[in-house]
């Protein structure tokens, strides 16, 4: 078998205060996986995944990415490797035209004229904004918005995609409209969430965070079966939702 | 997004000023505002001639005239100054009316009206026919140094989200039954400020890692696409215009 795409071994970090955030994760994740990553607020997940692309590094322990160490040598291929979605989108979209956002990524990698043209054209069409490439992105709605946050790290071609509270804020159309793009792309999956039925739809494998440890992993519909963890690390699924009623995710067809 | 959009100075329209290339009407605009501060101030009639060039640019883009006047308030501060100006000047004085004014200070006044007047109108012109990142665009295609170009991409960026950030907080003030009222409401105020100045760079921060995760090593290209072509630069026609009017006023003797 390869090397993961994503693969952390025995990885600490602690706050400039010295707060411990994550003390000693280890996780792989391979190729064509749709992985979750749950736990309660507090619990590490984004100091996790800011270790993913190389933002943070930790103090003890090994992150790699596709069998690449994270470090200073390898931290462009690194960042084109893993495409981070952050939370909110008027952070991640800062450029004067939906299209040159998306291009902003591509052309970090030093690809131009039509190369470049295609990968925008094709990441916009993939999250059905092809028709939006020179709007504002402020003079789009906020489903559009996050939609386009994810263009903007698909046009990077990565291998594994880290979303962080995809469905949050979104109206249920909104939400839907994400799910089925998601569902749709031939990619690995990382999301950080706290969007259990999302969770249950979207990814096969979870994995829960709690107190900067991996304490569970396993199929999805186990997980959240699981009511003693589920219990134990603050994660509660939402009213009159039983994870047994509906068949789980399988491991996606597409590879 | 709800809420007014930050493009207030910009009128929709697709007239051929509206298409031209943002690069050549930054460099008409500019070009023309210095051929009128470049005319003497003596030959009023050369003002009415750069207004009239102005006015075909401006009947040509079909912008309304009620929509730059609105926006010419912008000016008032101006306008008051260059009015004081006759008053408060010293040398040599003229009957005006029922008061005794300066002639220098006549003279510098109208200078400042009509030169400060045209500017702000050129502006205006330009403001409407352009969309804000295209201007953007267009002085990074003139050459402006790429730092100035993406600060003032970023503020033309973050100015909505911002200034809804502070919208927000106002609503949730007055909604806990705060009210501005007179010099007991500044430290409320202060506070209001001193927290969106607080917010506003730690969201700087978070799109700084979101470019770095992006690959981001320091370059941004603002620029791309299609450059101005050369009968594009037939838009030279205004500041020539303006420039032949410079000309004939100095040649006929108003400067000296």
């Amino acid at each position: 078998m390869s090397a993961p795409v994503l693969e952390l071994a025995g990885v600490h970090h602690a706050y400039p205060d010295g707060h411990p955030t994550l003390r000693g994760v280890d996780l792989h994740v391979h190729r064509g996986e749709r992985v979750a990553l749950l736990g309660p607020n507090g619990a590490g997940k984004t100091t996790l995944v800011l270790h993913l692309n190389g933002i943070l590094r930790p103090e003890a322990g090994q992150v790699s990415v596709a069998g690449l160490p994270v470090d200073e040598e390898h931290l462009l291929e690194v960042r084109r490797r893993v495409g981070v979605v952050f939370q909110d989108p008027d952070d991640q979209l800062f450029m004067p035209t939906v299209g040159q956002d998306v291009a902003f990524g591509p052309r970090n990698l030093g690809l131009r004229g039509d190369e470049l043209r295609a990968r925008v054209e094709h990441a916009l069409d993939a999250v059905g904004m092809g028709e939006h490439a020179d709007r504002a992105p402020h003079h789009l709605s906020f489903g559009q918005r996050r939609r386009v946050a994810v263009a903007t790290v698909l046009a990077m071609q990565p291998d594994v995609l880290v979303l962080d509270e995809p469905s949050s804020n979104l109206d249920p159309a909104s939400r839907r409209e994400l799910a089925d793009i998601l569902d749709r792309l031939d990619v690995t999956v990382l999301m950080v969430t706290h969007d259990l039925p999302y969770v249950l739809q979207l990814c096969e494998r979870s994995v829960v965070l709690s107190e900067g440890r991996v304490v569970g992993d396993g199929p999805t519909g186990e997980v959240l079966a699981d009511e003693a963890l589920m219990a134990a690390h603050r994660l509660e699924l939402p009213y009159g939702f039983d994870p047994r009623s509906v068949p789980p995710r399988t491991r996606a067809t597409t590879q | 997004m709800s809420g007014p959009h930050g493009h207030s100075l910009h009128f929709h329209g697709h007239s051929p000023i509206h298409r031209l290339p943002p690069e050549v009407k930054i460099a008409a605009a500019l070009t023309f505002v210095a051929a009128v501060v470049a005319t003497p101030r003596e030959a009023v009639w050369a003002f009415g001639l750069h207004l009239l060039a102005l006015v075909v640019v401006i009947a040509v883009a079909q912008v309304p005239a009620g929509f730059l006047a609105r926006r010419m308030v912008i000016e008032v501060p101006f306008v008051v100054l260059a009015v004081t100006m006759p008053f408060i000047s010293t040398g040599p004085t003229r009957p005006l009316g029922p008061f005794e004014v300066s002639v220098a200070g006549l003279w510098a006044g109208w200078a400042l009206f009509a030169k400060g007047s045209l500017g702000a109108l050129t502006a205006l012109a330009l403001a409407a026919t352009t969309e804000a990142p295209d201007v953007v665009r267009g002085l990074a295609r003139l050459r402006l140094p790429a730092q100035i170009v993406l600060i003032m991409s970023f503020m033309i960026r973050y100015l909505d989200v911002v200034s809804t950030e502070l919208r927000r907080m106002r609503i949730a003030r007055e909604s806990r039954g705060h009210a501005v009222r007179g010099i007991r409401a500044w430290p409320v105020l202060a506070s209001t400020a001193g927290a969106l100045f607080v917010r506003s760079y730690e969201r700087g921060e978070r799109v700084h890692l979101a470019m770095l995760s992006r690959g981001f090593q320091g370059r941004v290209d603002l620029g791309e696409g299609g450059s101005a072509g050369g009968r594009d630069w037939l838009a030279a026609a205004l500041p020539l215009t303006g420039a032949a009017i410079a000309a004939t006023a100095w040649l006929s003797g108003a400067g000296r």
